[in-house]
């Protein structure tokens, strides 16, 4: 049994006409009943699958004794956003992936028990801080308000540094808050964990685009020691097939970040609008792909399909969210390639011509390549939504000379986060290219680290 | 918050208004925009910046009050504040010595044109600016272009100031009698696609500001996809200024109806409950 089907979820039915939260958590006798399967390993398994290393069979023990702010206090050690993390890791491919229970059965649902201790503080309307250096005097900044940069920015705060986050929207949080719906991760949520990293002493200023608003080289003007650079895959991947700008074709980022960032799904009562369609095809099979197709169930479509050029066993999104997108009644088209966007005599939407594809060897990436078989045919949408990965955004990097780059415009970083450049560290999508929160969060934590190296080492000189 | 420290009406239809933004100002070039929110419920939306002063701390902002956001950014104070405002976006206009430059404007996209012609005259260029309305009313900060121009002309479709037809009439005759460098043309879609069609038999280098929906205005979205050279080019980082005779006008036109409907259920929501708000005792 999947780890996931042991939380409670809402109707399939309801939940798909609203964006409240699907996943329920865990009631307190489950949570109990699923540490105690826990068999405290010696070499724990669970903790080298965590990207943050978390001390898992520690936390798990206190939820064992009910001591759940306890278990808290033990994941705060290494992550400051367990709410947000209990809810989008893909748990099965790392910590719940490595279980050696899951070897023979299930194995123990540790992103549910995450979320569940979170979710226990936030009831109870209180929170305790962790114990906070002394103030060092030393000012960091860090650009980019999402995953990477939170985390960097609480690690140093707890360090006593005095820390300045740049975020270019008027709302902090990155991905978290444009890119995943209400419906996955409330908006509440992100809001009471930004709220906890603020008071560790951390400052956000929002409207803030670094490269614009203000240089880096103007940041250590104002003598900020170093600088963190989290600024994520910021600019949409497009497939470049005839039709894409018809109207109603959106990237996903745009959709996603009209209703989660602006609440088009409530105009008029909100400025923002979008539009809504009876038939979407949702080009892509990441969780971008799955929270785009399960938005516009919600904004009212009647016929929502998934396009993949592969097949489900290489669906990069996470299992819950198909499970869930399953249930809700997303169609899935596997092995099948948008070819051309057919708009009608006003330029929109009505059609999309998609080739039937086969899978032949592996690839670079070790996922079976895709070929056209030549057969085609055609999908009636009103609505295309291309979700298919995002790349480096230009604005901050390029506005940065001599800072080293790779591929697309990533910047090149060593294992811990430095840059070419002295004093700027940089993690997340923008240094690796997109990937997931988590991952990010675990970057922000060496940088993190190697930054207060890099000071340490300045003062004594 | 950004303090809104001057307003005034130029016309019926256009505002004026100077916002205290002190970074913004700081680093804000000739072309470049910025997106504001004007309250937590509000759209992002882009307004080019109409003047600076990096000294004050202050950015100018001139808004055709067309749309549910300019319209209640037209019902805003001295003293009260612009919620969010993100800048300066968008590439600088490329300037250089050019010799005589042409700058047309159209409407209130003749206010994009005013820091250029400013950095245009600094670098010492000889400018004509051509600059068109609908009728006299429309006309904007005559007085503040003839500092800095040569060459004044103005064009109206009723005759009612300068002469009576539209810039392209003006635009012909002066690449007609004089050598032209460079154009600048700033407008509505249809202005912007008819000189381009002019300056392109002329093979006279044009330059069009495009103003595109933008969501957020840093390259994250796409929403501001144009089609230059029948490449994709995101408006937001890679124009707003882009080579005229390379513009897919017509699909620019297309994906700026989009929201059409949407608009106008905003703006009528918007009057209605303006209405309420005095009771009848509006003259309106």
């Amino acid at each position: 049994m999947p780890f996931y089907n042991c939380m409670r979820a809402r109707k399939p039915e309801k939940r798909k006409t609203n964006f409240s939260e699907v996943a329920l958590g865990l009631t307190e006798r489950q949570a109990v009943k699923a540490a105690n399967i826990c068999l405290q390993c010696k070499k724990p398994q669970c903790i080298a699958g965590c990207p943050v290393e978390i001390d898992i069979p520690k936390f798990i023990a206190r939820v064992k004794e009910k001591d759940y702010l306890g278990g808290l206090r033990v994941i705060r050690d290494f992550n400051m956003l367990p709410a947000i993390c209990g809810r989008v890791c893909p748990q099965e491919k790392q910590c719940q992936g490595k279980c050696i229970l899951g070897k023979k059965k299930t194995p123990v649902s540790i992103g549910a028990l995450e979320r569940f201790v979170a979710d226990y503080e936030a009831k109870l309307g209180q929170t305790t801080l962790p114990e906070i250096s002394k103030p060092n005097g030393h000012k960091v900044a860090v650009i980019g308000s999402g995953p990477a940069g939170l985390t960097v920015a609480s690690d140093l705060a707890k360090a006593g540094y005095d820390i300045t986050v740049f975020e270019a929207l008027h709302e902090p949080g990155g991905v978290l808050t444009y890119g995943i719906p209400e419906f996955r991760l409330p908006k509440k949520i992100i809001n009471r964990e930004i709220e906890f990293v603020k008071n560790l002493g951390v400052k956000i200023l929002v409207n803030w685009v670094i490269g614009r608003t203000q240089t880096v080289e103007e940041l250590f003007e104002e003598g900020f020691k170093a600088v963190f650079i989290g600024v994520g895959a910021g600019s949409p991947s497009y497939m470049d097939i005839p039709g894409e700008n018809l109207n109603n074709v959106y990237f996903a980022a745009e959709f996603l970040t009209r209703v989660n960032l602006m609440k088009a799904h409530k105009f008029p009562i909100y400025d923002t609008p979008v539009k809504k369609a009876r038939r979407v095809a949702v080009v892509g099979a990441g969780n971008v792909a799955m929270d785009s197709a399960r938005t516009a169930l919600r904004l009212g479509a009647e016929k929502v399909y998934i396009v993949y050029r592969r097949t489900e066993k290489e669906m990069p999104s996470r299992e819950e969210e198909i499970e869930h997108a399953k249930e809700e009644g997303i169609i899935f088209k596997f092995l099948t390639n948008p070819k051309e966007i057919i708009g009608d005599r006003k330029g929109y939407v009505k059609a999309m011509r998609c080739d039937r594809m086969v899978l032949c060897e592996p690839d670079a990436s070790g996922r079976r390549r895709p070929e056209c078989t030549g057969d085609e045919f055609t999908l009636k949408v009103d609505q295309v939504i291309m979700a298919i990965g995002q790349t480096s955004n230009p604005i901050l990097v390029k506005s940065i000379k001599k800072l080293k780059l790779w591929g697309a415009g990533y910047i090149k970083v060593d294992k811990d986060g430095t840059t070419n450049i002295t004093g700027i560290f940089a993690g997340g999508d923008i240094a690796t290219g997109a990937a997931t929160v988590i991952s990010a969060m675990g970057a922000g934590k060496r940088a993190a680290r190697a930054i207060e190296s890099y000071i340490m080492g300045t003062d004594k000189s | 918050m950004f303090r809104i420290l001057h307003k005034q009406s130029l016309s019926p239809q256009v505002d004026e208004m100077i916002v205290n933004a002190p970074y913004i100002a700081r680093h804000t070039k000739a072309g470049n925009f910025a997106v504001l929110r004007v309250h937590e419920k509000g759209e992002r939306i882009p307004l080019t910046i109409a003047d600076f002063d990096a000294e004050k701390g202050t950015i100018t902002f001139l808004f055709q009050k067309i749309g549910k956001t300019t319209e209640e950014m037209g019902t805003l104070k001295p003293g009260e504040n612009i919620r969010d405002i993100a800048g300066p976006l968008g590439h600088p206009t490329p300037i250089k010595k050019y010799g005589h430059c042409v700058l047309v404007g159209g409407g209130i996209g003749t206010a994009t044109l005013y820091p250029i012609l400013k950095a245009l005259k600094a670098k010492r260029n000889t400018i004509t600016v051509i600059q068109g309305a609908r009728t006299k009313k429309l006309i904007v900060w005559e007085d503040k272009f003839s500092t800095y121009a040569k060459e004044m002309i103005l064009t109206t479709d009723d005759g009612s100031s300068g002469r009576k037809g539209l810039v392209t009439d003006a635009l012909k005759e002066m690449i007609d009698n004089k050598s032209v460098a460079i154009v600048i043309a700033v407008g509505p879609i249809r202005m912007m696609q008819a000189v381009a069609e002019l300056t392109k038999s002329y093979g006279i280098k044009t330059l069009v500001s495009l103003n595109p929906v933008m969501v957020e205005g840093t390259g994250m979205c796409g929403a501001c996809r144009v089609r230059i050279a029948g490449q994709t080019r995101f408006a937001c980082i890679d124009g707003p200024e882009f080579d005229a005779h390379e513009v897919d006008f017509q699909e620019l036109a297309n994906r700026l109806n989009f929201y059409k409907q949407e608009e106008e259920i905003s703006l009528k929501q918007f009057n209605r409950k303006s209405r309420k708000k005095c009771r009848g005792k509006c003259k309106k």
